[in-house]
């Protein structure tokens, strides 16, 4: 966070190996999020000319009062949306539905044990590969909400505040999301035995 | 939420316990939800099961590498930085 800061400031003398430096570490994130909230890969590649531009245009604004990523996201987030139609923001339909549980609220299938497998390091480097790939099966709320808090690790607070979304719907979509990736992983834990 | 939970004081069933996992994780359960919580997973092996997979997922996800950003990317976005500079 303290190099983003220093960069910032290089940036704002107009240093183009900051911006450069900027790029090379966020470009990526930028890439992925604008994805999961525009549903395509060239979508949220002008997304992302949007947001640097916006970036170099505006650096004189960014206060610190967030961190950097935060102000960063929030950019995108906002151009983002402005590029996607309510309909298409609305995402595919969550096909939620796995009944877990009986009429009495108990398990109906419980949950197979994957410890034994995943203290083994290669299986849980395997879990990293296949998440990874499981990640765009995700409905685009979930996804956006999952990307935001698991991988790249924003507070619950940050997350409900560049999303617009309630706390109790961050919470929702966040259990959804894990849960469905979750399964997955079952899957693959299942795959070979 | 508060209602079903007034109902169900005495008996925490596994759905409403794995309802309760994402606030438990994010540490934002008041002390009395968490203390029950806690005493079901003590005697529910599924749903302690369960809690452990969705660390082993969170984890995971948490490992994720970024994919690799290719230079003709970068060169297009310095050569927007270029046009913006030159005003």
């Amino acid at each position: 966070m303290d190099n983003d800061l220093g960069l910032v400031a290089r940036l704002r003398t107009g240093d183009e190996s900051a911006f450069v430096e900027l790029v090379r570490q966020y470009q990526p994130r930028l890439l992925r999020l604008a994805e999961a909230t525009v549903g395509s890969r060239a979508v949220a590649e002008e997304v992302c000319q949007e947001t640097w531009l916006a970036v170099i245009k505006g650096v004189d604004r960014f206060e610190g009062r967030s961190t950097f990523k935060t102000w960063l996201f929030r950019i995108l987030l906002n151009r983002a949306h402005s590029n996607v139609g309510r309909e298409q923001r609305a995402g595919r339909p969550d096909s939620e539905a796995v009944e877990r549980f009986d009429a009495n609220g108990a398990w109906a299938e419980p949950p197979q044990p994957w410890s034994d497998q995943v203290d083994d390091r290669l299986d849980a480097e395997r879990l990293v590969v296949r998440v990874h790939q499981l990640l765009p099966t995700l409905p685009e709320q979930q996804r956006q909400v999952v990307l935001l808090r698991d991988v790249e690790g924003l507070s619950p607070a940050d997350v409900t505040a560049l999303l617009g979304i309630s706390d109790g719907n961050q919470r929702v979509l966040l259990h959804r999301g894990r849960a469905k990736l979750r399964d997955g992983l079952t899957i693959e834990l299942g795959s070979d035995r | 939420m508060t209602r079903i939970w007034r109902r169900r004081k005495r008996a925490l069933v596994c759905r409403d316990a794995v309802a309760l996992m994402t606030a438990y994780l994010d540490d934002e359960l008041v002390a009395r939800e968490r203390e029950r919580l806690e005493r079901h997973l003590a005697d529910c092996p599924h749903c302690s099961e369960y809690l452990a997979q969705m660390r082993i997922t969170i984890d995971a996800l948490g490992h994720v590498d970024l994919d690799e950003l290719p230079e003709d990317a970068v060169d297009d976005l310095v050569a927007l930085y270029r046009r913006w500079q030159a005003g």
